[in-house]
């Protein structure tokens, strides 16, 4: 842990955004995880993303667990609402936050312990009503805070820093997800922000639960050789299936690709996902292809990466519940809570 | 791009934008980490080692090393590099212990040094610990050159200026005064020397040849012989109304000299606008705090006399546009009369040698000034060598003294039968500063205050008395606060690229967004692919060898880096460490180092 604070003094030349804003102006206090901690890339893609899509700070909820993922929200956009839950119960305080507030941008950021563990009925249950947020998953298949024990996503055969080898089979969140009827499913490297970023800026748009399962190295316990999630392995056996373009509202389409291996995807606030092919015949929008595809390249042993599944059309929670446009918060109580003599009024239709 | 060779001493020598600034490669991060620490008399004694004399320049210098400082990319002012210079030598314990001594034995060697300068005491003071016998000639009754006869001593008390060239002659150096050598050949002929160093300067104040002159010249003064004047009390007053012409530093010491001896209304007269001056910025302030008046686009015409004696001058009013080669070019479009009582011509100085005859085998060229050696500061007879102003014309104290050991290196290799083109080469010892797990030798912290203002004497009192020192220098106080401004630009951030994972930690964390891992390419194409662009082709950028997970490099912007260590201590495997360059520099008979980096790291590589 640094003793010092991140100095003030910055590039005079970064780039500014609309609003002013630096992209150090999306950063917030120190990191204290390990140095090398893969929790610190996804934090600083993250930063990025903010940055570009030019979110303004105030209409920002971050939301987190437990965990040393838990912990990354205080690293970015000190400005930002948040909120740390009970251990693997971030997902239903996103939903209240969400049914309550609609127009904030939501982020979760869990682990592989608060998600699939602890809280996998929670991130079940999130993804059946479609909150309209973007989960990110830092998963690293051990339990850094506790010194490294398994976690539900070590695959079998991946060794412990002690040399236990694990035979417990893993629960793989994109396989989980898609098979939930997740409507954005993503897996990254927190090694690869050209990557990262624009899956990030796309998740923040998408209309739905948007999740983002990456590959973050626990430098301390799980980046030995005989590990599956390090920093070597992960780099050696990622395979990208998508490249994924984010092209903002009003913005020019500057990137080409050749006809027919690109996808385009108009989100719910008019901006392009692009989506590159870059693994032949492959479709992001056929979930039970990628299901398919996915279980065959997990098999090898393959880390299949990229925007792999996208689907703009449905309702989020919102739309399931048939909620008004405007946020409850902003409701005045009276008209939200009419009282008991308009709820008598109500009832006087079923007498 | 190959990756960057950083064993070369060069290249973090340049990292150190000040050391690298200064013509004597003063090693500047480390004396003020030694004042922070109160260790002033070490902090001294570290800058007598190549400046020579820290009182002086503390006061005096002409500053490269400012306007270099990191500091004023990142935000505008640099670190009072000069002043913290002065704290040490204000504050230093005795060192008379610490000081060179003259060799027990002679090596029978006898080297003449012409002027008693910052040149050629430098080339004494290097020299005489080698055994050698130096002896020498100066015209005036008392030591220093210049910087006795042009600095005022409201600028640099004369106490301080004697005692630091004590500390060399009093080594035993034979001097001459009062002895004007008027025949370089008859000292030549003599056959007493083995070897003869030229170090006389640029004493000759250039005139102002338009009419009147002459007929005023009763009230009209060189600059420089003028102050030399006041330095030996033959002048003690001046008119109430002065003009100065000219807008360089001996201008500055005319006019606030002229302030001290009674003048009320004084006039500094420029031919240009502000941004074309010659004199240091902080000297142009020093000179209007004393309500100086700088008049600009001002071009003298005449001097103006009526029976016979001076009333002032008439100016051409002139505006100045750049034509289409780029020249700047006036056009007058009025005049004006400014009356003055005295006129101080201070529009530069020549190099004058009536002394050195022209069949001796030292050859003049353009400008008539000795033909010498950039390297060896020989002239073109061999044994006899210059340096200082008489060499390449008018510069200051701090290459004077620079010039004084380059030229001693090539005076000892002389005597010694060793080729004067074989310099000793410049060392490296780099060592890291890591304390603990995220502790370092410095304080790696980034202070965002801003420069520490000078405080000076009251006005009234310091403009009664020509020997009051106008700055009073830092107290306890403000040193610590300036000291803590220094980047330490000499902590290198060192990179192993064999260690490194690739996790973006150091990038990630970098406060000035100085870092980027990418693909190699050729230097240009690789500057505007960086995470924030390159732009600053004064700054080198660092290249590691291909990184071993994806063959990547990593790259390192050197221009906005403020050394904080973060990227070291972010680092997981200490493919980062902060390592402390220190620039070995030779000096006459010194031992040559080792070429390659002398290493001491916290990392088994």
């Amino acid at each position: 842990m640094s003793y010092i604070k991140k100095p003030v003094a910055r590039h005079p030349k970064l780039k500014v955004n609309s609003l002013g804003l630096t992209v150090r102006d999306y950063e917030g206090s120190m990191s204290t995880l390990c140095a090398g901690c893969g929790h610190d890339g996804v934090t600083a893609a993250l930063i990025q993303a903010f940055f570009e899509l030019e979110v303004e700070p105030h209409r920002l909820a971050k939301l987190s667990g437990i965990g040393c993922s838990s912990k990354t929200p205080s690293y970015f956009v000190s400005e930002a609402h948040g909120f740390n839950a009970v251990h693997g119960r971030m997902p239903s305080v996103a939903a209240g936050a969400n049914a309550a507030h609609r127009d904030l941008l939501y982020v979760g950021i869990s682990g592989d312990g608060d998600s699939l563990s602890i809280g996998l009925g929670q991130f079940c249950h999130a993804i059946r009503r479609n909150v309209n947020m973007l989960y990110i998953l830092e998963n690293n298949g051990v339990y850094g805070l506790t010194k490294g024990q398994f976690s539900a996503s070590a695959d079998i055969g991946s060794t412990s820093k002690g040399g236990v080898v694990n035979r417990q089979g893993p629960i793989d969140p994109v396989n989980t997800a898609l098979s939930l009827g997740a409507t954005f499913v993503a897996r990254s490297f927190s090694g690869d922000k050209d990557q990262l970023v624009p899956i990030m800026k796309s998740g923040l748009r998408h209309n739905g639960f948007a999740f983002v399962d990456v590959i973050s190295p626990c430098v301390t316990f799980n980046d030995h050789q005989g590990s599956t999630k390090s920093y070597a392995h992960t780099r050696s056996h990622m395979h990208e299936v998508i490249e994924t373009d984010f092209v903002p509202l009003r913005s020019e389409i500057t990137t080409e690709y050749s006809e027919g291996s690109m996808q385009s995807v108009t989100m719910h606030d008019g901006s392009v996902v692009k989506l590159h092919k870059v693994a032949g015949e492959y479709d992001p929008t056929d979930r039970r292809a990628v299901l398919d595809y996915l279980v065959d390249v997990g098999s090898r042993g393959e880390i299949a990466t990229g925007l792999l599944y996208l689907e703009e059309a449905g309702d989020d929670m919102h739309g399931f519940e048939n909620t008004v446009d405007e946020p409850l918060v902003e409701i005045p109580f009276a008209d939200l809570c009419p009282g008991s003599k308009a709820l008598e009024e109500v009832q006087k239709e079923w007498w | 791009m190959h990756p960057t060779d950083t064993r070369d001493p060069q290249y973090y020598h340049r990292v150190v934008d000040c050391q690298w600034a200064c013509p004597a490669h003063t090693n500047v991060p480390e004396y003020i980490r030694l004042i922070a620490d109160g260790k002033y008399t070490e902090s001294y004694m570290l800058n007598r080692e190549s400046n020579v004399f820290p009182g002086i320049l503390g006061r005096t210098c002409d500053r490269p090393c400012e306007p270099a400082c990191r500091r004023t990319r990142i935000e505008d002012e640099p670190v009072a590099i000069c002043r913290l210079k002065r704290v040490a030598a204000d504050l230093r314990g005795d060192i008379d212990h610490l000081l060179p001594k003259a060799a027990a034995e002679k090596n029978g060697k006898r080297v003449a040094l012409i002027g008693a300068g910052p040149a050629s005491l430098t080339v004494a003071n290097d020299l005489v610990p080698l055994g050698y016998h130096c002896t020498i000639f100066e015209a005036l009754p008392k030591p220093g050159g210049l910087m006795r006869t042009n600095i005022p001593s409201f600028r640099l008390p004369v106490e301080v200026l004697e005692e630091e060239m004590d500390m060399i002659l009093d080594m035993g150096v034979e001097v001459h005064y009062n002895h004007r050598i008027d025949s370089m050949k008859e000292l030549l002929d003599e056959g007493d020397f083995d070897a003869f160093f030229i170090g006389t300067g640029a004493p000759k104040g250039k005139e102002l040849n338009i009419p009147g002159r002459t007929e005023g010249s009763a009230n009209i003064h060189i600059g420089i012989e003028w102050l030399e004047s006041i330095h030996f009390e033959h002048i003690d007053s001046v008119g109430e109304r002065v003009l100065v012409i000219g807008v360089g530093n001996t201008a500055m010491d005319c006019c606030r000299s002229s302030k001290r001896l009674g003048g009320k209304d004084i006039k500094v007269m420029a031919r240009k606008s502000r941004p074309y001056f010659k004199a240091s910025p902080w000297e142009l302030e020093d000179a209007e705090a004393e309500e100086v008046e700088i008049l600009i686009d001002h071009s003298p015409q005449c001097f103006v006399i009526e029976d016979g004696r001076l009333k002032g001058m008439v100016f051409d009013l002139v505006e100045w546009e750049e034509n289409e080669t780029g020249r700047l070019v006036s056009t007058k479009h009025g005049e004006t009369f400014i009356p003055a009582d005295d006129v101080l011509l201070a529009i530069g100085q020549d190099n004058a040698f009536p002394w050195v005859e022209r069949d001796i085998g030292i050859e003049f060229g353009e400008w008539d000034m000795p033909v010498v050696d950039r390297a060896t500061f020989m002239t073109t007879r061999e044994g006899v060598f210059t340096g200082g102003d008489a060499a390449w014309g008018p510069e200051n104290i701090i290459w004077a003294v620079e010039h004084g050991h380059q030229a001693a290196v090539s005076i000892h290799n002389y005597c010694q039968g060793i080729p004067i083109t074989d310099r000793p080469p410049y060392g490296m010892n780099l060592v890291s500063t890591k304390m603990g797990i995220h502790e370092w030798r410095y304080s790696n912290d980034y202070d965002p205050v801003l420069r520490t203002e000078m405080r000076y004497a009251d006005l009234e009192k310091r403009l009664s008395d020509m020997k009051i020192e106008a700055e009073l220098g830092f107290d306890l106080k403000e040193t610590v606060r300036e000291v803590e401004r220094c980047l330490n630009c000499d902590i290198q951030t060192d990179f192993t690229g064999n260690l490194c994972i690739e996790c973006d930690a150091c990038i990630d964390v970098c406060p000035v967004t100085c870092l980027t891992i990418t693909h190699n390419g050729e230097e240009d194409d690789l500057r505007q692919r960086l995470m924030a662009p390159a732009d600053n082709m004064d700054q080198a950028i660092f290249a590691s060898e291909s990184l071993p997970q994806t063959g990547r490099i990593m790259v390192k912007d050197e221009d906005l880096c403020i050394h904080c260590g973060l990227c070291a201590e972010r680092c997981p495997t200490a493919a980062w460490d902060m390592m402390q360059s220190d620039l070995l520099i030779p000096y006459a008979g010194h031992e040559s180092w080792p070429k390659t980096a002398i290493t001491a790291s916290t990392t088994l590589v």
